[in-house]
């Protein structure tokens, strides 16, 4: 077994590392945006991981172009969608966690639910 | 070829955690975030098909699985949002 071999499986040990601990924290932490932030940071950067051991075994010059090209999609689309999904349900009205501190989206969501001011 | 097996065991344990939050999630925004995670998850599977098979358009799969799963991600926030999907 060669070097890049074993270089590359130890970047999928890694990626697989964090895509379980990131669906624990999906399965284990108390509301929706707990969730969330922990979901979405570490299976994206698991499955960048996994795409990268996967460009590294093979050395194959097409499979790491595109595997190059789908780590930056993953970068790129999991934050937005992960954004839109906590801004959707905090307009839909899902609490937060009632041991939160902080919640700097308050207002803007008031001003977004209630455009002209009236019946706060 | 052991060692993908056990990677692969590692992310179904992972995807049975997502079905897991899919089910019994309380509001619907955990069911939208858990099919987001399992799209991204899917992506891993995808990468060891192509470890397994050494085929090179595998990695295609992944690609378009990956925006496809973020457009339907952004549907079903429009639809938490009460929006219609053409606004």
């Amino acid at each position: 077994m060669s070097s890049h071999v074993i270089i590359g499986y130890s970047f999928l040990a890694v990626g697989a590392f964090f895509d379980f601990f990131g669906c624990l924290g999906l399965l284990r932490l108390p509301d929706v945006y707990n969730r969330c932030q922990a979901a979405t940071k570490c299976v994206t950067l698991g499955t960048i991981f996994i795409l990268a051991g996967t460009a590294i075994v093979t050395a194959s010059a097409a499979i790491a172009l595109k595997a190059g090209l789908c780590c930056m999609f993953i970068l790129f689309t999991s934050p937005a969608a992960a954004h839109a999904l906590v801004r959707g349900a905090y307009l839909a009205g899902v609490r937060l966690w009632d041991k939160s501190v902080v919640n700097k989206f308050k207002e803007r969501a008031d001003e977004i639910k209630y455009p002209r001011g009236e019946e706060k | 070829m052991t060692f993908v097996f056990v990677i692969a065991g590692i992310l179904g344990a992972s995807c049975i955690m997502c079905l897991y939050r899919i089910g019994h999630g309380p509001s619907a925004a955990d069911r939208a975030v858990a099919i987001d995670i399992l799209g991204v998850v899917v992506v891993g599977f995808v990468c060891l098909l192509v470890l397994l098979t050494r085929k090179d358009y595998f990695v295609n799969l992944a690609i378009a699985w990956s925006l496809v799963s973020f457009i339907g991600t952004l549907a079903l926030a429009k639809h938490l949002e009460g929006k219609r999907f053409d606004e």
